[in-house]
Parts: structure tokens; sequence; C-alpha cells
């Protein structure tokens, strides 16, 4: 257990998440938002448990449903929503949406829409630690759903053989699009394939905050120190559609219902409660601040120019 | 001027850059001390740089080049090869949905200085697994750099740029080229991205060519003179960025163009350089514009078909004949 500022630090990023993704959602419903969606809502407890191990200068790669992952790495909330609107202001100045965000200033690699593609890309970015000596390490997050590509099998295997430090994140919620786990995979675990490279697999409840971090921490310790990466399933549900227009009809109501009480942040509100490591009081206070949080940002957003139409042109090339 | 081969050219370049700059490493499969690449180009690096830049990996293209850009967006300058051009289809996703777009998606917040080298090329009997040109495949993906190198010395000088520089770039050798002697200075050099050269002088016709179609072009040219014809011979170097102003000049001089590429014709590289031309010089053109390029097949194995497919100097020289 984390000592207490700790724990709160790691209720008040689930917060933000939750709370800026409801706004996103909503806004959405507006006609706000361009393109589509792929919210984290019920998944919080991954991103904030996984990143409270890192440092500014560790890396992080991210995937369609990246929002949380940004925020919980450090990303300027404005900014985030920003690019979500398509907006100049945007960490990627409108060029890249919901779907790709990055912050290279906080070490947010960017998120990769093709499912399975950053795992490569986050092997280099632990090959390249490797080779400069620095004692950084890798945060990769994906999907049940990547873990069927190629790119799991040669990223994974290049990262064991070599001795990376890339702490690889699973977090299977059970569904790739409307597809079941078990219609895709034999196992339940995704975690065994880690036998297969010769790398400790851990599976943990990735709706509880403390499991993911305390599993993180050993993983990320591991790999800053030399001993290599992990493969580490986080176990979870999304409490949304796959993107904004899917209502889920794939997934039975009770299996939601269940899955709805095992809220990451009603749980571990219950549980900083229970050891009075959190008042009413405070925790209505960490609400209100999520909440004007995530009210400036929408007005940071909604206020900000697009981009000029020329600029679509900008950038393709680096000088 | 000493002489050196395309091989030995391209890995002085290796050599030149990694004494220069310790960001720069190379990866690929059987590149190592063991085998120095599977056309030797590597062949005594890892023992001169060591193993951790010399690096040989498992046979997993997708993760080759995906490794590569993940290295190149935290400060490395790595230099990806793929055994054969053929298996870049293994790696397509990283080269063009990654590589090629990262700087763009992200709002130019990152470079990706990496460089990806591959042989292409027909002509030693291996089929169509390790036969085929696909330049036009990365040309018409925007955010990716093309060079193709025809001498000993322009593969020098433009690899060494490549690797200099901020953006991906797709480097295609010719696996029949690399035998090749050349001249080459023994003082250092770099050769910018988009400036062609002029291979031969002429004033009757242009013959643009890349890779190895550049060697038959010019034996075709000098063919064609013992004729009465004088040929100009333009080979562009880079196809992205491509030096369109060159190639136009070129055939406002001579009012007549011949496009010879070994990729295969339909969307072929011959294809947009016959649509640059007819945009930007058309009131010049005396005679219609001609390709010789490889018919719309795979390359086949057995000699006698696989030269059958292979665009030769007497298609070259059919081709000139047919627009003098």
């Amino acid at each position: 257990m984390p000592r207490k500022e700790k724990a709160i630090e790691l209720y008040r990023q689930m917060l933000r998440i939750r709370h800026f993704e409801e706004k996103v959602y909503e806004m959405y419903g507006q006609n706000l938002v361009p393109g589509t969606i792929h919210l984290y809502v019920g998944q919080e407890a991954i991103a904030v448990g996984v990143c409270a191990n890192l440092r500014k200068d560790d890396y992080i790669t991210s995937t369609h449903r990246g929002h949380g992952h940004c925020i919980a790495k450090g990303a300027d909330l404005r900014k985030v929503m920003a690019e979500i609107l398509g907006k100049k202001t945007g960490y990627c100045k409108g060029k890249g949406g919901s779907m790709h965000i990055a912050d290279f200033s906080i070490g947010m690699l960017g998120a990769t829409a093709v499912v399975g593609a950053g795992i490569p890309i986050a092997v280099g970015a632990g090959l390249s630690i490797k080779l400069r000596g620095t004692n950084q390490v890798v945060a990769c997050f994906f999907g049940d759903g990547a873990s069927n590509q190629g790119t799991f099998h040669e990223g994974i295997n290049m990262a064991a053989i070599w001795s990376l430090p890339v702490v690889f994140i699973c977090e299977n919620n059970l569904y790739a699009m409307g597809t079941r786990q078990s219609m895709v995979m034999k196992i339940e675990k995704i975690a065994d394939r880690a036998a297969a490279y010769g790398i400790p697999g851990v599976a943990v409840d990735g709706n509880d905050v403390l499991a993911v971090y305390e599993a993180t921490y050993e993983a990320v310790n591991r790999a800053r120190q030399g001993g290599g990466p992990t493969l580490l399933e986080c176990r979870t549900y999304r409490h949304k559609g796959h993107s904004r227009f899917d209502p889920a009809t794939y997934r039975p109501q009770a299996e939601v219902e269940e899955w709805l009480r095992k809220d990451p942040i009603l749980r571990f509100e219950a549980k900083l409660r229970e050891m009075r490591l959190l008042t009413e009081r405070e925790a209505e206070e960490l609400e209100r601040e999520a909440t004007l949080a995530v009210d400036a940002a929408v007005k940071f957003a909604v206020e900000s120019p697009y981009p000029a139409p020329e600029e679509a042109l900008e950038n393709v090339y680096a000088e | 001027m000493r002489e050196l081969t395309y091989r030995d050219a391209l890995r002085e370049a290796l050599r030149e850059e990694m004494l220069r700059d310790e960001t720069v490493f190379l990866l690929g499969e059987d590149i190592g001390r063991y085998w120095g690449g599977a056309f030797k180009v590597t062949k005594g690096l890892a023992e001169e740089f060591g193993d951790d830049r010399v690096r040989d990996t498992p046979i997993s293209e997708s993760a080759i080049v995906g490794a590569a850009v993940g290295a190149a967006i935290t400060g490395m300058r790595p230099v990806a090869e793929i055994m054969f051009g053929d298996l870049s289809a293994l790696a397509m996703d990283q080269i063009c949905n990654q590589a090629a777009k990262i700087c763009y998606m992200f709002g130019g917040q990152t470079k990706v200085p990496l460089v990806v080298r591959t042989p292409f090329g027909a002509g030693v009997n291996i089929a169509s697994h390790h036969s085929q040109s696909l330049e036009a495949w990365f040309m018409h993906t925007p955010g990716l750099l093309v060079a193709v190198p025809s001498t000993p010395f322009d593969a020098k000088g433009l690899l060494k740029t490549a690797i200099r520089g901020s953006n991906p770039v797709m480097f295609f050798e010719h696996k029949l080229l690399y035998p090749v002697k050349g001249e080459v200075p023994d003082e250092n050099y770099t050769i910018p991205f988009g400036l062609a050269d002029v291979k031969l002088e002429g004033e009757d016709a242009t013959i643009f060519a890349t890779l190895h179609m550049v060697q038959k072009a010019l034996a075709a040219a000098q063919e064609l003179r013992k004729q009465g014809t004088s040929v100009e011979v333009i080979d562009p170097r880079t196809l992205v960025p491509l030096d369109s102003k060159a190639i136009a000049k070129s055939v406002k001089k001579t009012g007549r163009i011949v496009i010879v590429t070994e990729d295969s014709k339909t969307a072929g590289t011959s294809a947009e350089i016959a649509a640059i031309i007819a945009e930007e010089a058309l009131d010049y053109l005396d005679a219609p514009i001609r390709r010789v390029a490889e018919p719309d097949a795979p390359i086949p194995f057995s000699p006698s078909l696989e030269q059958y497919v292979i665009p030769d100097e007497k298609a070259i020289i059919r081709a000139v004949k047919e627009v003098v």
C-alpha cells in the first residue's frame, strides 16, 4: 500500500480521467467532437496504476483508446481536449485527433490506431534506452485484441532476447470490438503467453488500482535494473461500447452490471474511506477539482481556433 | 581517382557515419559478424563497432522496422536492413502507417530519422519473392523519401545524406549493382536529395532511368551514338523528392523522352514520370512519351522467362528509335 499522499494521487488521477471521458461523451452527443471516440471509462485504474510508477522521462506508447494514458502520464487536459476537438492548440495541432495524441515533452510517444502497432515501437524505444545507456523504462499499452497480432509476438520476443526495459501492459477488457476473447483465443490468461518468450507474465485485477500499481512497481524496477521485460495483463471492462455509436448489445446485461459494480473508482474510494485515508469532504473536494479542471479544458478547447486549412500540408516532412 | 564497388561504397558510408555519430546503428537479419548481410554490405562492421551497433535480429521484419521507428523517435539514427525488397511487404504497416505518418500525425512534435535499406531487382534467378522492384509503393506514401542510387558514387553520397536527415528514407539498392565498380573520391562528400544527375549529355532524345536501368540506358546510348543518334541519360537519384525541373529541362532540350524503369508498368514509377512530363513539358514534345518497363507479371524463375520480362538494351534502343 503506497503512502496516503500517493494513494490520494491515484484516486485524483482516476477521477480526472473519468470526468474528462464523461465530458467527451457528452460533447460528442452535442456534435462538438468530429469523427469517433473510444472512451477509457472503466479502465482508469490501469493507466493510473501504471503511470504512477513512471518518471517524467520514462516513455509510454498508447492506442486508439488512449485519452487515459495521456492524462495519467501527465498531459495537459486542455491540449488533449483541444486535439480531440480538432483545434490548432491541440497537442498535434489538430492533425491527430482522439486516436493520435502524443506529448513528447513527457515521454508520451504517441497513440497509434493500428491495433498492435505500438508494440514494436515501444521495443525500439527500449532498444534506444539500452544503446544510450540511460535507466529509463517504457510502458507499452495495448488491448486483448492486439495480443493476436503478429507484432505482439515479434515485438515481445525481440524485447525478451535483448532484455529491454519494456513493460508490456495488456488491458484485457474481454472484447476486441464485438469479439469476445473466448472466440479468438484458446487460453484465458493472456499473461500465460509470456512463457513463450521466457519472460515473467503477471495477471492482475485491472479494476484494482493498487494491484496494478504493485505489479507495475515490480515490473518497472526489474526493467530499470536491467532485468528485462514483463508481460502484465490487467483484466478490466469498458463501461461504454467500443466506439461512440456502439451500443455493445453483444455483452450480456448481467455481465455489464457485474462489472459496473466492480467500478475501479467506486472500489478505491470505498477502500480509502474504509482505511480512513479519505473523508467525505476530501472526496467532494477532489470531485470538484476534477470537474473544474475538465471545465477549464473544455473552455480552452472550445474557444481555440481551428487550424487554417492550408496547415494540412505542414509537417508531412520534418525540417 | 580510386574505384570502389557499389557494395564497398555503401559500407564506407555506413562506417563513416557510425564513426561520425554514435547514435547511428544498424539492425537487420544476418547483418552481423557471422554473415555480414545477405549481400555482404555490412561485412566487417560488427567486428569494428560491436554487436550492439550492428545488431542481428530475429526474422521479424515488422519488429525490425518498428524498433527502428521507436529508436528514431527517441534520439537514435537507426539504419534497418530488409534482406530483400519484396520482404518490405512484411513491414508495410510500420513503414507506411507509422514511420511515414508519425511526424505529421503528431503535429511535427518529433522527427523520424530512419533509413530502411533493401535490395530490389531481377536478373539472378531467385524468382517471385526475391526479385521485384517496388519503388512505386513508397513513392505513393507521403512522408517517406525514396533513394535509388545507380553508381557507387551516388550510393555513398546519398546514403550519408539519408542517415544524417530527419525523415524516413527508403533506400533502394539493386542486387546486380553490388559488384559494379565506379569512381569514389577519398574526401568526404554527400549528395543532396532531389538533385538529378545527367549521366550522359545528348541532343536527340532523353532517357530517364533508375538503378540498374541506368547502366542499360548508357549501353543503349553508346550503341545509338554509333548509329548517329545522340541520347541524353538522366538519373533522378531520388524519386522522392524528385528533381522534376531537371527532367523537364532535358525534355525541353531534346523534345523526346523514353522512360526506363525496372518496376512493372501499371501505376509504376514510369507512370508518374510520364504524368509529370505531360504536365510540365507537353508543348515541347516532338513525339509521344515512351515507357520501357517490366510487363505486369510477377518475376518468373527460369532464366529464359526472367530475361523476357526485364527491360533490356534492345527494348530501350527500339523505344528511342520510335521517337526520333
